[in-house]
């Protein structure tokens, strides 16, 4: 008997011998490769962040856990979670509890929180976007997503001009995820509305000189 | 410019005077206006419907009518008929007809103009030398839209009439719901777009509605006269045919 | 695979009777039952007006719009030529990274398949992502009949399965639902809510939060669609609004994705057009909040079991016709329906099908066929348009809608036997080949004049006319064609008199000329 996957592959062959189509040339016209100055990519990124309601701080890097601690005290964080990896002396300024997150706490777990506080791998500041990889200081998936409020490093080294430049930066094996704002919808009268079942709150830190 | 002109099978027997204000106005302008009488019907009302077999023959007639080398070019006051000649006449000769009339359709789809395409990009003109004292809105129809890319071609040519007070149409790119044997096929549908453009035309409080395809025209004329509104409807060409000599007597809610 | 040694077959369509790809009725008689009813028009105008305003603005912000459809409308063209490679990449590429990958036929196949996989788990309910896959073939239904509960978990899509209603479009599949009528679904359906809640669309989204999140914490099984699916790398994409997504995607120990086969993309670079085109023509945001990209299992992170089903369902047979085939390029951003002025008025349940608006009804009748059964409501998919052409330009991978839709209305006339309506077709066309005859049926459509009122105009026709004459006037036929003047001394005169004003009245020739003068027009009016 002809397996489901050699009779779909062979309908396809059909279909294509049916109907051939000529050789496409795919014109990659659009911009790529952009490279904007510091202070732009600065003013775009944190525009376009704003617009989406995310909280954006501007600091040096010798200022991260300042803003940190000041960003979690604001929101009245007493318990937060971390991944594996995270830069220790960003919680210096911060007085309440720390959970290192591991692979086996479960996912309920995660929602007794208050926030998270993670870094990320790339910016894209033309949609204001932040890519987080899962790489050391970025932590599962998990993580950054089930606590209501998201505090997230972003360094404006890796902050790209635009999605193709950011993009090209991503190592696709590693699960990827894009953040633009906190969790929002459009479902009741294509309106949108920020807060729905992810992070409430996204608190962005952008180190200047990092 | 020898120009030969294609009354288009709705425009020659219901809407005459728009034809005939086609043919004043590029006379006016210094043309000489031919009128091949083989000519019928572009064919579309057939193709759009999904009847293509049957419209070769039209296909060929007109390929054949305007075909000759001395008519430099052709217009029709209609933006969908030449949305028709220009896109889909070969799409029906590659299908069910031959290279040879392939290869006519081709050689009259280049030199086929919508009105408003032929003066200002053929002809370079934007002021017609019309004269219209009333107040007029405008509804882009979506085959000049959309299909040939007329852009504010026709807004140009009414912003240099004399005298006419021109007001913009709220919602003015939507359909007015027409599009051929689909108000028949869906009329409560169509209808339900026709009374959102009625409305819309109403509320400009303009004397007349204008537009460049008179199939759109009598489906709007056909709703607001329903309503028994006082909006009339125009062709463009007739506005721009109108002079303070020979002006148009809004008499009759005709297109 | 023996089908290669003989002469290629037609691929079949979805099976008859499967899955959601075909309504009860033709859409006009579909269609007239939502014309009648006001809130929803007036729900869908509020909506789809606002959708538009904000497409329009982020897609004209950025100066390579037209580029990148372009470059989105070449991926895709070229993805449908290399589709069995590709297919075959993606599936090496997650099996290496982990993943199992399953191949469905059909619906019935395809159901089939996550069932089984659901079962395995020793779980009785599934957690879903929004996936028009999954609706189209029809997977809650199969899942609730063998005992199996599935949860969605998108706004739109828990509105409507709390409501027991049916999805009304692509994107948000509640628009037809004001705040009102949702604020009372969820009084009604959710166990537990506020009593107090109010129609506040923030609190609305918070009562669904409240009431999902146990779900997301403890479900063991997730069923997905996918965007994307990557066959360079094997990675797969979702992409989303609220983060029930990243919920599904990464909290539970199995995740099912089922993914159309057209779905595939060459290469991991070029989600740099489609992360682009996608979020800017659907939501009208120049992101989505949240996007997840993952490549098979990652030990330490997410769903530990991971499948893939690949679905065929009437797409090979799309693939099939030259021109058709372009509606299997379509993203499902629902820009169409957004702009379409009959999606407008009608909603989507006129439909019929998972897929509304214009896309629909050109991917329906292909996927499904318009001849499953006599009078079958998907043959009358293809004429559910005027042909304004709206949703062409509004396309982010320039799929020629209206193209298609005459088409189809081709194939669908070629293939039915002979009707009034054919016949009337060729008596035109027979009469219009014919100028001899063509000028005595003009002639004889002058007798209209004889039913016209005394105002000139014809206010009732008989059938098939009469849908046309319960809402419009007709103007009497002229007592002389265009023609016949051109032809008589009046029409001579008046030519003439038109070339002698030509002399008399000087007449911008060019542009320029043109420009100078209404630029003196313009001073005078200050």
């Amino acid at each position: 008997m002809t397996s489901a996957r050699d009779t779909v592959l062979g309908r396809i062959h059909d279909a294509l011998v049916l109907a051939p189509t000529p050789t496409v040339v795919v014109p990659r016209a659009y911009r790529t490769g952009r490279a904007l100055p510091d202070d732009a990519r600065l003013d775009l990124f944190t525009d376009r962040l704003l617009d989406y309601k995310a909280r954006v701080h501007r600091c040096t890097a010798d200022r991260t856990a300042e803003v940190i601690g000041e960003a979690l005290e604001g929101h009245g964080a007493r318990l937060i979670g971390v991944p594996t990896g995270l830069d220790a002396r960003w919680l210096t300024a911060y007085d309440g509890e720390v959970r290192e997150d591991h692979p086996d706490v479960p996912p309920a777990q995660l929602d007794t929180l208050d926030a998270v506080v993670t870094a990320s791998a790339v910016g894209c500041a033309e949609t204001g976007t932040i890519f987080l990889d899962g790489s050391p200081g970025q932590g599962r998936r998990a993580l950054s997503l089930v606590p209501d409020l998201h505090v997230c490093v972003v360094d404006l080294s890796t902050v790209e001009a635009g999605v193709p430049e950011a993009v090209a930066r991503l190592v696709p094996e590693r699960p990827t995820t894009l953040i633009s704002g906190p969790s929002a919808t459009s479902d009741i009268e294509l309106e949108r509305v920020e807060g729905v079942h992810g992070p409430r709150t996204l608190v962005v830190v952008i180190r200047t000189d990092a | 410019m020898r120009i030969g002109l294609f009354a288009t099978c709705l425009g020659d027997t219901l809407f005459p005077d728009a034809v005939k204000a086609t043919a004043i106005l590029l006379t006016r302008l210094g043309h000489d206006v031919v009128f091949p009488p083989e000519q019928t019907c572009c064919g579309q009302m057939h193709i759009n419907t999904g009847y293509q077999r049957e419209p070769v023959p039209l296909v060929r007639n007109f390929a054949d009518g305007f075909g000759d080398a001395s008519i430099e070019a052709v217009v029709m006051p209609s933006g969908s008929c030449a949305g028709s000649v220009r896109r889909q006449h070969r799409i029906v000769a590659d299908r069910y007809g031959d290279a040879a009339l392939r290869a006519g359709v081709d050689a009259v789809a280049e030199k086929t103009y919508e009105l408003s395409e032929l003066l200002v990009d053929v002809l370079g003109v934007t002021r017609v030398g019309a004269y219209f004292p009333h107040r007029v809105t405008y509804h882009p129809t979506c085959h000049s839209l959309r299909m040939l890319r007329v852009g504010d071609k026709p807004l140009q040519l009414l912003r240099a009439v004399e005298g006419i007070d021109l007001v913009e149409l709220p919602g003015a790119d939507s359909c007015c719901g027409f599009g051929g044997t689909f108000a028949l096929k869906n009329a409560e549908t169509s209808t339900a777009m026709l009374h959102d453009k009625t409305d819309n035309i109403t509320a400009t409080g303009a004397e007349v509605c204008t537009a460049g395809d008179s199939s759109c025209l009598m489906h709007i004329a056909g709703g607001l006269s329903r309503i028994r509104s006082g909006t009339r409807t125009l062709h463009l060409a007739r506005i721009l045919a109108a002079t303070r000599t020979t002006p148009d007597v809004l008499t009759e809610a005709s297109v | 695979m023996s089908t290669f040694l003989g002469m290629p077959a037609p691929p079949p369509r979805s099976p008859y009777g499967t899955g959601n790809l075909r309504g009860d009725h033709s859409f006009p008689r579909a269609a007239h039952d939502e014309l009648g009813n006001d809130q929803l028009r007036r729900n869908l105008g509020r909506a789809t007006g606002t959708i538009r305003a904000k497409r329009l603005s982020v897609t004209g912000e950025i100066p390579d719009w037209e580029a990148l459809r372009d470059a989105g409308s070449a991926i895709k063209t070229d993805t449908m030529n290399r589709l069995p490679e590709l297919l075959e990449q993606l599936e090496h590429k997650v099996a290496e990274r982990g993943g199992t990958v399953h191949w469905a036929r059909d619906a019935a196949e395809a159901n089939a398949i996550v069932a089984r996989l659901v079962r395995a788990t020793g779980s009785d309910e599934v957690i879903k992502v929004k996936s028009m896959a999954t609706q189209e073939i029809g997977l809650n239904e199969h899942l609730e009949s063998v005992g199996i509960t599935p949860y969605e978990t998108d706004l739109a899509e828990l509105i409507v399965q709390l409501a027991d209603d049916k999805p009304s479009h692509i994107l948000v599949p509640a628009i037809h639902r004001n705040r009102d009528e949702i604020r009372r679904i969820f009084l009604d359906h959710i166990p537990g809510v506020d009593p107090d809640l109010d129609n506040v669309p923030a609190h609305l989204a918070a009562a669904a939060r409240g009431y999902l999140r146990e779900k997301f914490l403890t479900a063991k099984v997730a069923v997905s669609g996918a965007n994307f699916g990557i066959a360079e790398t094997g990675t797969l994409a979702v992409v989303e609004s609220e983060g029930n997504g990243r919920m599904c995607l990464t909290l539970p120990d199995t995740l099912i994705t089922v993914m159309g086969i057209e779905k595939v993309l060459p290469r991991y670079q070029d989600l740099e057009v489609f992360l682009q085109l996608l979020p800017r023509s659907s939501t009208g945001e120049r992101m989505n909040p949240y996007t997840s990209l993952w490549t098979g299992v990652t030990p330490g992170d997410g769903p530990q079991d991971f499948h893939l089903v690949l679905l065929d369902n009437g797409r090979t047979a799309a693939l099939a016709d030259a021109i058709g085939r372009t509606a299997l390029n379509c993203i499902r951003c629902s820009a169409c329906l957004n702009v379409c002025p009959v999606y407008e008025r009608t909603g989507g349940h006129a439909y019929g099908s998972t897929y509304p608006g214009p896309i629909g009804a050109v991917l329906t009748p292909q996927l499904a066929g318009m001849h499953a059964a006599k009078d079958d409501p998907n043959s009358s998919l293809p004429y559910a348009s005027s042909l304004c052409g709206a949703c062409f330009d509004a396309c982010p991978v320039k799929i020629d809608i209206p193209s298609l839709l005459v088409e189809l209305r081709r194939q669908h006339t070629e293939q039915t036997g002979v009707t009034p309506e054919k016949l009337a077709m060729k008596a035109a066309a027979a009469v219009m080949r014919r100028p001899g005859l063509y000028t005595a049926a003009q002639k004889a459509s002058a007798l209209g004049r004889v039913v016209a009122g005394r105002d000139g105009t014809i206010s009732r026709l008989p059938p098939p006319l009469s849908g046309w004459s319960d809402s419009r006037d007709t103007a009497a036929p002229p007592r002389e064609t265009f023609r016949s003047w051109f032809a008589s001394d009046e029409g001579r005169a008046a030519l003439r008199s038109a070339a002698s004003e030509q002399n008399s009245d000087r007449i911008g020739e060019n542009g320029e000329q043109a420009e100078r003068n209404s630029a003196h027009n313009g001073e005078d009016a200050t």
